[in-house]
């Protein structure tokens, strides 16, 4: 039993542990932000030198005054905005998606094993083959781009959980059955419950495929948004625009990540 | 009287693709209403399918169950089933957990079930008032068999099938969660069928023992157990008459003497 006031005061090899153990991880930290720096710092100083064209290669004091400008007149904003929207919603059409076909197809043997070759190929299919067909289909606009992440991180998905399913310990089923429970309880009291965990690990991996669906949409159809940005900067050549949005790209797919890692910490049983 | 629980005649066979497996042959056995019941076998002999046929998991291929004369399926009878593991859900407290029987009764027309307040009083009663907003994690392997036993009760069972119940646990563990879990069925005079591996576990508990023979499993003999002086199970295995009982399974189950 976990009585954390029983907790002797630690000994002094303990201390020592422990006060290792933050070194150890301080050291980590300032290491990891050092080599940011030092790269950033040498990227530029190349630039500066004119040892690499930053015509080309851009630099981070480019990037940054572009970032500024376009900051001023908030048009970044508008663009990261819209890319998050359409993350977003597809992120969460993908959950929904995903998880209420899992739970079809677990609940109906046959279907699955009909549908399993399907699912297999549908996910295998390079989804960018996808998206001219989505544009002639659903016109030039969110919904295609919403589409076609959506069809980027969803078949992955429904396999993934379906087989979590298909694993649910048998006897937690017999459980429920002996209590006199329905199919119908072992999906509400055992099945959802005890697959939170994959659920949300596997919404890690979604949320990184939609943001990947979205800029492949974004490329083909879009009149805004970061993958809009990206193209548009490489056909006029602006490599700061370019390498911002990138960069942009980079904190969006992490603060993603993130936040559903505190999701994660919070339901862990 | 009549038996709380007839097995008439029962066997039953596994299909697969790649073949039939017989698990169970012409099973017949009775249990009487308070009655310990123990059944022990090679592994392999049909322990759990047996259980599984008790308990309506699985419906006989051949031959009949009986619960007060009335066939499995067409009476109201409510079995509870304790499993090798206590398979307490970890996302519910351990008053949630108890209340998992009643959860679901409550919704079938007629059924009856442990209230709210009853299953308090029997978490007081089994000395785990203190945890009932506790997670599982937070308790001791007995603690949490004391639990999965409660969980059990709450249906308010006519007969209690255990399948293993201790054997997740250590030795000593085991040895007191059964010592407890067994006084506590006993006080409650329920009917109740344990299947084991474990000789020493079922001379301990038991009224009558029921030996199954190697798969297909077959009734081999059925023994009666009686102590001289009525003990709880730890104490019975001190008493004289332990190892006569445990030679004579041996005897059964092998068919050779033991060395002692």
């Amino acid at each position: 039993m976990k009585h954390p006031n029983d907790i002797p005061s630690p000994s002094p090899r303990q201390l020592a542990y422990l006060a290792a153990e933050r070194r150890h991880r301080v050291r980590v930290r300032l290491v990891r932000g050092m080599l940011l720096i030092l790269f950033l710092a040498l990227w530029e100083l190349l630039a500066e030198l004119d040892i690499i064209d930053s015509f080309i290669f851009s630099s981070p004091g480019r990037i940054l005054a572009c970032f500024l400008q376009m900051a001023a007149d908030g048009s970044i904003f508008l663009h990261t905005g819209v890319t998050l929207l359409e993350t977003l919603v597809s992120f969460l059409l993908t959950v929904v998606i995903a998880v209420a076909l899992a739970v079809l197809l677990w609940s109906c043997r046959s279907l699955a094993e009909v549908l399993e070759p399907y699912l297999v190929m549908l996910n295998s299919l390079p989804k960018s083959a996808m998206a001219p067909l989505l544009i002639v289909w659903l016109g030039n606009g969110m919904k295609t781009i919403i589409a076609a992440a959506v069809s980027v991180a969803v078949f992955g998905s429904v396999m993934t959980l379906l087989t979590g399913f298909t694993q649910t310990d048998t006897d937690k089923i017999r459980l429920i059955t002996s209590l006199g429970g329905s199919r119908r309880d072992v999906l509400t009291k055992v099945l959802i419950p005890a697959s939170v965990p994959l659920i949300i690990s596997n919404m890690k991996v979604s949320a990184g495929l939609c943001l990947v669906g979205v800029i492949i949409g974004e490329f083909l159809s879009a009149r805004a948004g970061l993958g809009y940005l990206i193209i548009y900067a490489s056909q006029v050549f602006k490599m700061d625009l370019l390498v911002m949005s990138i960069v942009i790209l980079c904190l969006l797919s992490t603060l993603l990540y993130r936040l559903i890692a505190v999701v994660e910490k919070h339901v862990n049983f | 009287m009549r038996p709380k629980l007839e097995v008439k005649d029962v066997s039953y066979s596994y299909h697969e693709l790649t073949g039939e497996t017989v698990a169970l042959s012409h099973i017949t056995f009775d249990v009487k209403d308070g009655e310990f019941f123990a059944v022990v076998g090679p592994s392999g002999c049909g322990k759990s399918t047996l259980l599984s046929l008790l308990c309506g998991l699985l419906k006989p291929e051949e031959g009949t169950v009986l619960i007060d004369g009335i066939p499995h399926g067409e009476n109201s009878a409510v079995i509870g089933y304790m499993l090798q593991r206590d398979h307490l859900f970890e996302w519910r407290s351990i008053l949630s957990n108890v209340s998992l029987g009643p959860e679901i009764r409550r919704r079938q027309a007629g059924a009856h079930a442990a209230s709210r307040d009853e299953l308090l009083s029997m978490l007081r009663t089994y000395g785990l008032e203190n945890f009932s907003n506790s997670r599982p994690s937070q308790l001791s392997g007995g603690m949490r068999q004391r639990a999965a036993l409660i969980r059990t009760l709450a249906v308010k069972p006519d007969i209690l099938l255990l399948d293993e119940p201790f054997s997740a646990l250590d030795y000593q563990t085991r040895l007191e969660v059964c010592d407890d879990i067994s006084s506590i069925i006993k006080t409650q005079k329920k009917t109740a069928v344990l299947i084991t591996h474990d000789l020493s576990e079922a001379i301990s508990v038991a009224d009558r023992i029921l030996v199954l023979s190697s798969r297909p499993g077959r009734v081999k003999a059925v023994l009666t157990i009686r102590f001289a002086e009525a003990v709880r199970p730890l104490e019975r295995r001190n008493a004289p008459e332990f190892p006569v009982y445990f030679n004579q399974l041996w005897k059964e189950l092998t068919g050779n003497e033991t060395s002692e």
